[in-house]
């Protein structure tokens, strides 16, 4: 008999079955951005999962790890949906292929593969792109309008030449240069009713509650996320509504829920102690806030994720919680 | 059941309890095995003392070891019979190591030493105190600390609870259960026993709150006996039966690692062991035997009372294991561990024997990376950081365990079993750990040899220098001796040339007396002038005589290198006395002064050449 | 251009005085070379690293006179140590690394010379002139020392038994590549 030691009872869990999760919790996302954008998601979501089990197959035949168990955990999986699901719907196919290897085999493997990565590999690959194609990465459908099938296949897969006139900029981006234009902003439920990126916000919040449900998150990080960018949105449309946008507009625009439950929630990256955390997704939404209202990119979750990776250790040293029966001491 | 406040711990898991299988039949009482090793070293504390020899006729009940010192308890024998054996013998212990035990061969008439009952309320605490430790009342919860040594309240903080641990918390474990099902008068006695010593202002008896039954028949009890104990449901969560866990579900006090919970002024002893108290005390039996519950994979799982000593594979054998059964888990399956050879004794920890099988605990999945997910955090009761831990006893980076509060982990295996990457991280912590100690006694033996090894060099050194002195001392006193003698021969050849009269009495005196001046004093006593100038005379003559005789002796045998030395240092010498001429003309000083100083001038030289 | 190297030269020159300063500031007294490395050493006294001592060794360890792999008693871990501490390339050891042991004294061939007491480093031995000696177990630290004084050769090593409150956990083993 094997040498091995108590406990000898386990919960039934593992690696997969939270990823698993995780990735039912985006499907209703995923069906809404199918419904009010169009199918063209799906092809996404198939390029990058296959790129990412590719990338994640060779990098573990490189460093010789067993290939079945790593292949099974799901992490590479999620980290291609996130890089599918943050990356305009009419990207060509190739900006997807270079985002999922970038996230696999730069930001998880040269790191020390699954748990060692001290950064966010979804959101490397995000600000690797945007960074490198600003202007592919910029180009989403226009708030509202919903896409032929085909025509976002054949731009999916450059059948056709693309047409900038097209796309527009996100709704963030509109609204950033409609504030410049000095053109007012009108009240939050106008927006939402025809807007689709609102809808699924409101589909990512409710896979999100999903998982904090199941207890594959804690309460902590979107709430701290959501409520610090709803804090300092509402505190300057209060005092400026014709130069901000409402609260309610940001936390259901751009990425934010997305952000909140499922991007700044990756635990491998993230602060993990309850009031670490706390702090981490305060920092992400308050930055991220910051970058997208006053910065030149579209949205800013992605380099709010990244900026607070790096202080995560500080995060995580400063924030040890007090032991059993060591609370008064 | 009053209702009153309880509070909650942080973190917990729930696993299948698998308590249902055992209770259904009462408990029976174990055959009586073909052997009994009765391992000496059952508690915390002290091993106790062997007091019979091979050979002898055993009672049951009779100590066959002394406690020794306070933390420490007695051992006895479980049944009548002969010991075979004082020695080793396997050790109930995840090592699979053998420990001193007594073995005993069973005469099968399992007859008593004669059993006293005392009324303990008559005696004063200390006397009860010593009692319990000769009884060999021990913690019978799984930790066997010594009883007695925990009925002393502090003397700063009043004693103001007093909580008895009848949660049985692990799963498949249901010995406490039947024991309050079935005994429960007795334990209301054992509890009366230790709330007397104690003083507390209330008494809570936590029972999880599946274990309705057990309630019931405390209650029951408690109200039949007239006292004022309080019987609560708490909560059924693992780990609610960790002592400083039912504490603070009862209480709200959080006992830390580094502090007594009477400090806190509160008290804790688990059921079974209340109820042994009650059966040393009220009918004077020592502990020589417990409920042991047998289940897993068996036939009939059941609770038995078990003596201890009993082999384990003898015991499970009652209960019938099925056929797939590969090992036995004694303990619980969260806390407990695989019994590497299966002839182990039941001990005065063993609450539950398992029969595994590969079906009933399939083999772990293999281990994957941390996912950081918090999870193990998030369920331990001590509010550790688990992961971290782990990470750094993985990395044998044990200072940062430590950082990390490693030492207030009670390796309750909640972790463990919520992490989803299937590391076992308790058992990192019980390596991390048993490093840390291991590192802290190599430490320690290590200083220790360093001081003794420097105050060895010390002593050493200092013998070595007293060597050396004593050494001089005696060349410089022979050298004196054969001066004085040289010097008396010389009085004796020369003088009667110059003064004939006083050598008599100087030839005996200096034999006696080494120095010179010691003659002075015996020529006054001629009461001539003429003497004391021989005297004076004598003693340069003596001095010289000394200078002169000295020199061959020491020149016997030398090297040239040595020979050459001595030159140099004569010459040296002679300068030296060149100078001590010239200067000696001008002082005042008799010239018997001299005297004393030539004998350093042998003795010099005697050292040199020894060299 | 100009002011950008200005700006980066001046800002290496005030984190360069922040970093001196705070070198000099929050200096850490710690204990004297020899002492740190002598922490290290196993103190088994027995010379085979060919100094009289492990402090003598420690000492010619920091002046950089003898290289770190002369102690077996230390091991390979022990090697490893001394290369952390000193910032040098740790090196296999140079000797045997034997499991840890202790003297023992066949009582009945002792002739009480107390040749072996001078020789223990420890004062590991106890006896007297004529007298049967014995080996304090807990004291001797298994160097040996004892052995070739001994006329009647009645001296021997023992390999230490584990015992049950010596026994270590052992560290788990990560089976990742049987499943592969
Ligand atoms: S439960 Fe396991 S995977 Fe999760 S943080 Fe703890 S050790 Fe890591
Ligand atoms: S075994 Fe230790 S670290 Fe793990 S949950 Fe229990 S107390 Fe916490
Ligand atoms: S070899 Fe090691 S143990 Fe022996 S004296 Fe030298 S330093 Fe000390
Ligand atoms: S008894 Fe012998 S082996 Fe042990 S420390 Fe002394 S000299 Fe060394």
């Amino acid at each position: 008999m094997e040498f091995s030691t108590s406990p000898y009872l386990l919960k039934d869990t593992s690696v997969r079955r939270v990823m698993t999760q995780v990735l039912l919790a985006l499907v209703p996302g995923i069906i809404a951005y199918v419904l009010l954008i169009g199918p063209g998601i799906l092809a996404q979501l198939a390029i990058a999962t296959l790129t990412a089990l590719a990338a994640e197959a060779a990098m573990l035949r490189l460093r010789d790890k067993p290939l079945a168990l790593f292949l099974g955990d799901g992490s590479a999986v999620v980290t291609a949906w996130l890089v599918a699901l943050t990356f305009p719907p009419v990207a060509p196919w190739w900006l997807t292929v270079v985002g999922v290897l970038f996230a696999i085999i730069i930001a998880k493997h040269l790191y020390g593969g699954l748990g060692q990565n001290p950064f966010n590999p979804a959101m490397i690959a995000f600000a690797v792109c945007i960074v490198s194609f600003p202007a592919l990465m910029s180009q989403w459908p226009g708030a509202g309008s919903h896409l032929a099938p085909g025509q976002q296949f054949d731009w999916i897969f450059g059948l056709t030449p693309r047409l900038d006139g097209m796309t527009s900029a996100t709704p963030l981006d509109a609204l950033k240069t409609a504030l410049r234009a000095d053109e007012g902003h009108s009240g939050p439920l106008p927006f939402l009713a025809g807007n689709a990126q609102a809808v699924i916000a409101l589909c990512y919040l409710a896979g999100g509650l999903f998982l904090v449900w199941r207890k594959v998150i804690t309460w902590h990080i979107p709430t701290a996320f959501l409520g610090a960018m709803g804090l300092l949105a509402g505190l300057l449309w209060l005092w400026q509504p014709a130069g901000f946008a409402n609260p309610v507009f940001h936390l259901l625009g751009g990425g934010a829920m997305l952000g909140a439950f499922f991007i700044a929630t990756d635990p491998v990256s993230g602060a993990t102690t309850p009031r670490g955390k706390l702090i981490f997704a305060a920092g992400v939404g308050l930055l991220a806030y910051i970058i997208r209202v006053f910065g030149g990119y579209p949205d800013g979750i992605a380099f709010a994720v990244l900026i607070m990776n790096i202080c995560v250790p500080l995060i995580d040293m400063t924030t040890q919680p007090k032991v059993f029966g060591m609370k008064d001491q | 059941m009053g209702l009153m406040q309880l509070f909650k711990f942080k973190g917990g898991v729930k696993p299948a309890t698998n308590k249902a299988q055992s209770v259904t039949l009462p408990i029976a009482k174990a055959p009586l095995p073909s052997v009994v090793a009765v391992p000496l070293h059952q508690s915390i504390g002290g091993t106790p003392r062997p007091l019979v020899q091979v050979g002898d006729k055993v009672l049951k009940g009779q100590m066959i070891g002394e406690a020794d010192g306070w933390i420490s308890a007695a051992v006895h024998a479980p049944t009548s019979g002969t010991v075979r054996e004082v020695g080793m013998y396997a050790a109930a212990h995840p090592s699979g190591l053998l420990t001193d035990c007594v073995v005993i061969e069973p005469d099968g008439e399992d007859r008593w030493i004669e059993r006293q009952r005392v009324d303990y309320k008559a005696l004063p605490p200390e006397q009860v105190r010593e009692l319990l430790r000769d009884m060999g009342v021990v913690g019978l919860g799984g930790a066997v600390f010594p009883s007695h040594a925990k009925t002393q309240a502090s003397r700063s903080v009043p004693m103001e609870e007093l909580v008895i641990n009848g949660a049985e918390c692990e799963p498949y474990i249901t010995c406490d259960d039947l024991l309050m099902r079935e005994r429960a008068a007795e334990v209301v006695k054992g509890i009366a026993i230790f709330r007397d010593l104690l003083q507390p202002k209330k008494v809570l008896i936590g029972i999880e709150d599946n274990k309705p039954e057990a309630a019931a028949a405390m209650a029951e009890a408690v109200k039949a006996a007239g006292e004022d104990f309080q019987v609560v449901s708490v909560p059924t969560l693992y780990p609610a039966g960790g002592a400083k866990q039912l504490i603070r579900v009862l209480t709200g006090k959080e006992v830390p690692a580094n502090k007594r919970s009477t400090d806190m002024g509160v008290q804790c002893f688990n059921v079974a062991t209340a109820y042994t108290a009650w059966r040393a005390l009220g009918h004077g039996e020592p502990v020589i035997s417990r409920l042991v519950t047998l289940t897993g994979n068996v036939a009939e799982p059941r609770n038995y009372e078990v003596l201890i000593g009993t082999p384990m594979d003898e015991l499970l054998a009652i209960a019938g294991p099925k056929p797939d059964t590969d090992g036995i888990i004694m303990g619980g399956p969260m806390m407990g561990f695989l019994v590497p050879e299966a002839k182990a004794p039941v001990v005065k920890a063993t609450n539950c024997l398992i029969a595994h099988s590969p079906a009933l605990f399939p083999p772990k999945a293999p281990e994957m990376p941390c996912i950081r997910c918090g999870a193990c955090a998030q369920a331990c009761p001590h509010e550790l950081q688990p992961f971290q831990m782990y990470w750094f006893a993985r990395a044998k980076n044990f200072g940062k365990t430590q950082e990390y509060n490693i030492f207030d982990c009670i390796e309750c295996g909640c972790c463990s079993f919520v992490c989803p990457s299937r590391i076992p991280l308790v058992q990192y912590f019980r390596f991390a750990k048993s490093e840390i100690w291991a590192r802290e006694r190599d430490k320690k033996a290590a200083d220790g040899a360093k001081t003794r090894f420097e105050f060895k060099q010390h002593r050493d050194e200092r013998e070595k220098q007293e060597k050396a002195e004593k050494l001089a001392k005696a060349a410089a006193a022979q050298a004196a001796k054969k001066a004085a003698e040289a010097a008396a021969a010389a009085a004796s050849e020369g003088a009667p040339a110059e003064v004939a009269a006083p050598a008599a009495p100087l030839a005996t005196g200096p034999g006696d007396t080494p120095a010179g001046p010691a003659a002075a004093p015996l020529s006054p006593e001629e009461a001539a002038a003429a003497a004391k100038k021989a005297a004076i005379e004598a003693a340069m003559a003596r001095a010289k005589a000394l200078r002169t005789q000295t020199q061959p002796q020491n020149t016997d045998n030398l090297t040239p290198a040595q020979q050459q030395e001595v030159a140099d240092i004569e010459a040296r010498r002679a300068r030296l006395r060149e100078i001590a001429k010239t200067e000696l003309v001008h002082a005042d000083a008799p010239p018997a002064a001299t005297a004393p100083a030539a004998p350093a001038a042998p003795a010099d030289n005697s050292d040199t050449s020894e060299k | 251009m100009l002011i950008a190297i200005a700006i980066m030269a001046l800002g290496a020159v005030v984190l360069g005085a922040a970093l001196g300063f705070a070198s000099v500031k929050f200096k850490v007294e710690g204990d004297p070379l020899v002492d740190k490395i002598e922490a290290i050493l196993p103190q088994t006294q027995c010379g085979q690293c060919g100094y009289p001592g492990c402090k003598p060794y420690a000492e010619a360890i920091a002046k950089g006179e003898a290289d770190i792999n002369l102690c077996p008693p230390g091991g390979a871990e022990g090697v490893g140590k001394l290369a952390d501490l000193l910032g040098r390339e740790a090196k296999p050891l140079d000797g045997v690394e034997k499991p840890p042991q202790v003297a023992l004294i066949d009582e009945n061939t002792c002739i009480g010379c107390t040749l072996c007491i001078q020789a223990c480093p420890v004062d590991a031995i106890v006896g007297a002139a004529k007298q049967m000696h014995t080996i304090v177990e807990s004291l001797c630290t298994g160097c040996e020392l004892c052995l070739p004084p001994c006329p009647v050769e009645c001296i021997t090593m023992e390999p230490i038994q584990e015992t049950v409150d010596t026994w270590k956990w052992k560290y788990p083993v990560v089976e990742l590549k049987r499943v592969a």
